[in-house]
């Protein structure tokens, strides 16, 4: 069977505001004091009307142009009427004929082809959420519980084009969305907590006697974590297949499906419609103006995005050289902890000494602390110029890493740590790289003196024997190279 | 006109169960509303831009600042029926 995959998400984001989209409302996830988060225009009460929360547009717009989106310069909201109980209006404030931003893409990088392709977006347009319905799962048809809590929270929906082709791809486009979007600010994108969701449309494009012919649309609804995407769509193009070879539909013949997730059972369910077909009758809301939105307005959020981490992770490996790996670790550990990487790679001057210790000494400690990098004792511009000598020499890695944890006991004691404790540090440790070779010179010589059956191995070529000898030479010098004591030892027997 | 069907569309989005006499009753007076708002068909509007809003206004926002809500019993208070915490409604969503 030849046959092409063809996905388009629908994903929903809820926007980081302290308030709701229409009211003063707290914008707060508060599941275990339900409605407690109401007022008479969540409430859908006659007589209350709602006011757009300017910070709302605004992160909206941000969005819309960190997804290549063309901004409209006029913009509406409509009324989008369907009956359900988290929605105590009868109608969602949507909107229908002219969202916000239209017409932009995402570039994905496919580990599993080396592919990097471009996901169309349809829309990305603003709308408020519902309430959360809490059903009886006894089987015994209790009533359902309905918490207003989330009702007007701002919600932006993404619509991308059927541009993805298997369920890995819709996986890392939302791994990179999700990025993306924390890196702007624009949501927490906790999708335990429901801010970020996606609805998967699944369907084939089969291959025969020289006929694309396509198979009805399922749509997979309200997945809530990575692993639930990739799994639910590779599950149902199982089905499909399966289905296409034991009694083939094309679209069109049967009504396009709707299913959810069980993530536990690992299947799909299929639900009932909301409507028997979707019949929202929108029509613009008269409780709300337009918004239109000036070029110089555009240009001044735009200045307001951040290097994205697509880019970032561009000039990490193609001007720092690092690894894509390691650019890899550094920017999807968030927005913040890249800030820090480049401050202290524009300290010390080195890419990938900073990467090493960053992605290796920070982070470590960092999980072992479990702190995040904004609380992190030792900043950027310390560990800078700890990593700066370490750069020209004045260092070894060695004594660097002693001096780091050293930094970091101290700021278990209370010490405030500035570059100034770098130096006293140094001064008191004996830390200091040892450039003086006559005394290097000397030190070895008594070693050498002391061991003279070891030194007479290594003079008939048992190499291994030369590691106890710097060995000794180090706990002598701290502050010397390794590497440089065994050339000098080696130059001395070998000489 | 409108149909039987038609009628009973309608009242099934908006949730109205009615009765044969009342469907026979609305396709009347629902046709007899439509015949008399297409007098409007007669306007010419081919160079007429649509209308969002009857207001001419545009921008109107509220800055993004909390305000108390409601207590929660106030809010449950118009509720047919509640536990004390949540609205409660006949179930909804049936997983087969």
């Amino acid at each position: 069977m030849d046959y092409t995959t063809i996905i388009g998400l629908e994903v929903h984001v809820q926007l980081l505001t302290k308030s709701k989209i229409f009211c003063g409302c707290a914008n707060l996830f508060n599941p275990d004091n339900p409605n407690v988060q109401t007022c008479p225009v969540c409430l859908g009460l006659p007589g209350s009307l709602p006011v757009m929360n300017r910070k709302a547009f605004q992160l909206s717009v941000k969005t819309g142009l960190a997804l290549n989106c063309d901004i409209a310069s006029f913009t509406k909201w409509d009324r989008k009427q369907y009956y359900y109980p988290d929605l105590p209006k009868a109608y969602q404030i949507s909107q229908f004929d002219l969202p916000f931003s239209a017409d932009g893409w995402v570039d994905i990088e496919v580990p599993s082809t080396g592919e990097t392709r471009r996901v169309r977006l349809i829309r990305a347009h603003l709308e408020e959420d519902a309430g959360k319905n809490i059903h009886d799962e006894s089987g015994r048809g209790a009533d359902s519980r309905v918490d207003l809590n989330r009702t007007g929270t701002p919600l932006l929906e993404i619509v991308t084009q059927p541009d993805i082709r298997s369920a890995e791809e819709a996986r890392i486009f939302l791994e990179d969305l999700r990025l993306m979007l924390r890196y702007l600010a624009v949501s927490d994108c906790e999708m335990q907590e429901g801010s970020l969701r996606c609805d998967a449309n699944v369907n084939l494009h089969v291959e025969e006697n020289g006929e694309t012919i396509p198979t009805p649309i399922v749509e997979i609804k309200n997945l809530n974590s990575f692993r639930g995407v990739e799994a639910a769509i590779e599950h149902e193009l199982k089905k499909q297949v399966k289905a296409w070879q034991t009694d083939p539909r094309r679209m069109g013949e049967v009504p396009k499906t709707t299913v959810g997730w069980d993530a536990n059972r690992n299947a799909t369910f299929e639900q009932r419609g909301k409507e028997e077909a979707a019949d929202y009758r929108y029509f613009p809301d008269p409780d709300l103006c337009p918004v239109t939105i000036t070029q110089e307005e555009v240009d001044e959020i735009r200045s307001t995005i951040c290097e994205l981490p697509g880019v970032r992770r561009t000039r990490y490996v193609s001007e720092l050289g690092l690894t894509p790996y390691d650019a890899g670790v550094i920017v999807d550990q968030g927005a913040e902890f890249a800030s820090y990487f480049d401050e202290v790679c524009v300290t010390c001057g080195d890419g990938k000494q900073a990467a090493n210790w960053v992605t290796q000494d920070v982070q470590r400690e960092l999980n072992e602390r479990k702190l995040e990098i904004g609380e992190f004792p030792v900043s950027a511009p310390v560990l800078g110029a700890v990593l700066k000598k370490v750069v020209d020499g004045e260092l070894t890695i060695k004594s660097g890493r002693e001096v780091f944890a050293t930094l970091l006991s101290d700021a278990g004691d209370g010490t405030r740590i500035s570059a100034e404790r770098i130096d006293a540090i140094i001064a008191d440790k004996g830390l200091g790289k040892e450039q003086d070779t006559g005394k290097i010179d000397a030190v070895i010589q008594a070693v050498l003196d002391r061991n003279a059956a070891v030194a007479e191995d290594v003079r008939n070529g048992r190499m291994q024997a030369v590691g106890p000898l710097i060995g000794q030479v180090m706990r002598e010098l701290k502050g010397a190279d390794a590497k440089d004591v065994r050339q000098m030892i080696l130059d001395k027997l070998q000489g | 006109m409108l149909t039987r069907e038609d009628v009973e569309k309608v009242a099934g989005l908006a949730r109205l169960k009615l009765t044969e006499e009342e469907i026979s009753e609305m396709a009347d007076k629902l046709s007899q509303v439509i015949s008399y708002v297409t007098v409007l068909d007669e306007v010419d509007v081919s160079n007429v831009e649509p209308m969002a809003h009857v207001a001419d206004v545009a921008n109107i926002f509220r800055e993004d600042a909390v305000r108390e809500s409601l207590p929660r019993e106030a809010a449950l208070d118009n509720a047919p029926k509640s536990d004390g915490k949540y609205f409660l409604v006949p179930q909804i969503l049936e997983n087969a």
